[in-house]
């Protein structure tokens, strides 16, 4: 009975007996099957939602942004809070492919491809509401370093011009590195489609490709600098988004713990996001096999840190307050526990703080019911939490007989909801269209994968024996 | 070409193994043999391969230096000219060379190249794209992005005889040995 073991072997990241070609099968069928009904219902729903927001940004455009709620002296209002709450999940894709790769995380290939399309389409979201916001969005160009009828140049030591181009660099740079995953599996997709349209398209998007490992030899080297070049371009995003607030002289926005907590919120709320994504996906096309239970615990992990440090960065502000002594800092931070927007706060704290603290439990963590509303539970807390950040620093600034109470406008609302209809209408044609999962990726994590575990005679695929732990045994 | 199509012109020699082990083995046979112009395919990379394959250090690395390169210098200079040459403005009292405040825009810059150069500089040592290719003329080669793999001597090596490289290849246990041709 008292027997030492040496190392508990890493659940095997794939259940069930799957082959190469299963696997393939198991995957790029979703995508020549004929398109279920559900499919439809649900993208018709997201196009509605869509044409929610075209309108409501005509009407802006049309109006201008007086129709939202935003008032003297709260200027940035629920477009700011939108933008910051789509950026940060995305953050989750980018840290998923990248962090995850760098780190030899074998288990990132089951949600990878999955994570870095809604990076991409979580970024499309965010980037509407500054652009919009401008006011004169015809004059949208001025952002950028293009010669204009002023002869003017972008003020380059505003933190605003330094988030168009961190958006705008993590817009492109994510799109390349998921293009580059997909260029495998497009090719997969190609050899297996039947119809000619199909042949041509995914052709089209697999450049070629022939899987040559004089072809692989490079590609992993590129896809290894892609991670390792959208490393620090992920946390020097949500650090200069951060540097939105930090760098003004706003009380409560002014403090340097921004871009660590801001990153830290983004990776928390992105891990959420996924999760409601993975949980719905994994029942609906039967990829249970894939994203395993074992992946939703290692996520709720993730949700578990960040929540804590997110946790821990709202205890420091207050410290920090209270330590600097300075006097519209500590009323700030007063204000947003007890003032007007005390809802707002203590819902933040609640979602945010509170829940993720359920997954000390491992049979919680386990429990994909449970997972799946903290996981939406998170993301509401952290809209909060861009709510209490810009809300309540700006309304109740530094002088009292400007204070007053902001409430967003139905067109506030409108535009907010229709990034969903943008945001589902482009996933569910990633869904239909292309490889939800990374299925070249995939398949290099399996043990069939190394040659190692292969018997050097005969040549047939003999895994070496472990002995598992008993206490671990169902889990393998 | 075209008096000379009728004379079909040989591609090379494809054959295939069963699993990745196999292929790292006939691989090493072909190198050890001291053929030059051969590649393998598999659906996904194989660990050991490269060595298998005798390659070298991938060049990419020097390409995406050189670009990050231009992205600082570029974007360092872009800057300078903008802020401190064509249109000097005092904000907020600070120096016109603000570095520091410089930062950011330049480090996006020096990202957004370097990944240009990640990406595209991998796709041009591929030759990639390419509208066709002579292997994609064999059906079974299909399984080479699904779950086949395969192993295939060019007829540009200097050593290359169909019979020979066909012995050699089904002496190290491949099967569905298939010459392929180049009808271009």
């Amino acid at each position: 009975m008292s027997k030492t073991y040496e190392y508990v072997p890493e659940p095997a990241l794939v259940k069930g007996n799957h082959d190469f070609s299963s696997i393939t099968s198991l995957i790029t069928d979703i995508n020549m099957r004929p398109t279920p009904p559900l499919w439809y219902v649900a993208f018709g729903l997201s196009n509605i939602l869509l044409f929610v927001l075209l309108f409501s940004i005509a009407y802006l455009i049309w109006e201008g942004t007086g129709i939202w709620g935003l008032n003297q002296p709260v200027g940035w209002g629920w477009a700011i809070i939108n933008f910051v709450w789509w950026v940060g999940i995305g953050h989750a894709g980018t840290l998923i492919s990248a962090i995850l790769f760098l780190f030899r995380q074998g288990w990132r290939t089951a949600i990878n491809r999955f994570a870095e399309a809604m990076t991409i389409f979580a970024v499309m979201c965010a980037g509407i509401f500054p652009a919009i916001h401008v006011g004169r969005i015809w004059v949208i160009y001025w952002v950028f370093p293009v010669p204009n009828s002023m002869a003017m140049w972008p003020n380059f030591n505003s933190p605003l011009l330094w988030d168009v181009f961190a958006v705008s660099t993590y817009f492109t740079v994510s799109l390349l590195f998921w293009y580059v995953g997909l260029v495998p599996d497009m090719a997969t997709l190609r050899d297996r489609v039947k119809s000619k349209f199909g042949k041509i398209i995914y052709g089209i998007g697999a450049l070629g490709w022939r899987g040559s490992n004089r072809h692989w030899w490079n590609y992993e080297k590129s896809y290894m600098i892609l991670a390792g070049l959208a490393t620090p371009l992920v946390l020097s995003v949500h650090t200069i988004v951060s540097f939105d607030f930090a760098v003004s002289i706003i009380p409560g926005w002014h403090t340097t713990i921004f871009p660590p907590y801001f990153v830290a919120g983004a990776v928390f709320s992105g891990f959420a996001m996924v999760l409601t994504l993975m949980i719905i996906c994994r029942k609906i096309y039967g990829l249970e096999d894939i994203m395993t239970d074992d992946h939703i615990e290692k996520m709720n992990l993730i949700i578990l840190v960040t929540g804590s440090m997110v946790g821990f960065a709202y205890i420091m502000e207050f410290f920090i307050a209270w330590y600097g002594q300075v006097e519209y800092e500590k009323a700030i931070f007063i204000i947003r526990a007890t003032g007007p927007y005390a809802w707002a706060y203590w819902i933040m704290i609640a979602c945010n703080v509170l829940s993720p603290q359920f997954f000390w439990s491992k049979k919680l963590r386990r429990n994909v019911t449970f997972t799946f509303i903290i996981s939406i539970v998170v993301n509401i807390g952290m809209w909060f939490e861009r709510f209490v950040i810009t809300v309540s620093s700006l309304s109740t600034d530094f002088l009292p007989s400007s204070w007053g109470y902001y409430s967003p406008t139905i067109w506030d609302v409108l535009t907010y909801v229709g990034t969903f209809g943008l945001f589902f209408t482009n996933f569910l044609l990633f869904l239909r269209f292309l490889p939800m999962v990374a299925v070249a990726e995939l398949k290099g994590a399996m043990p069939e994968a190394d040659p190692h575990n292969y018997d050097p005679e005969t040549g047939d695929y003999a895994p070496k024996k472990i002995e598992i732990p008993e206490p671990n045994k169902e889990s393998v | 070409m075209s008096t000379e199509s009728s004379k079909d012109t040989i591609y090379g020699v494809l054959a295939e193994v069963r699993n990745p082990k196999e292929l790292i083995d006939i691989a090493r046979t072909v190198n050890k043999n001291g053929y030059k112009k051969y590649d393998t395919f598999s659906p996904f990379p194989i660990h050991g391969m490269d060595k298998a394959m005798s390659l070298q250090k991938s060049k990419l690395g020097w390409i995406v230096l050189s670009h990050g390169l231009v992205g600082f210098i570029g974007g360092f200079s872009m800057i300078y000219y903008m802020m401190v040459v064509d249109y000097p403005l005092i904000i907020g009292g600070k120096p016109l060379m603000n570095i520091p405040a410089w930062i950011p825009v330049i480090f996006e810059l020096t990202i957004l190249l370097s990944a240009f150069g990640a990406v595209f500089g991998m796709f041009f040592l591929n030759g990639l794209p390419k509208l066709n290719h002579p292997l994609f003329t064999s059906e079974n080669f299909k399984k080479a992005t699904d779950d086949g793999f395969f192993i295939c001597i060019e007829a540009d090596d200097p050593q290359f005889e169909t019979e020979k490289v066909s012995k050699l290849l089904a002496d190290a246990g491949a099967t569905n040995i298939e010459e392929i041709r180049d009808d271009s």
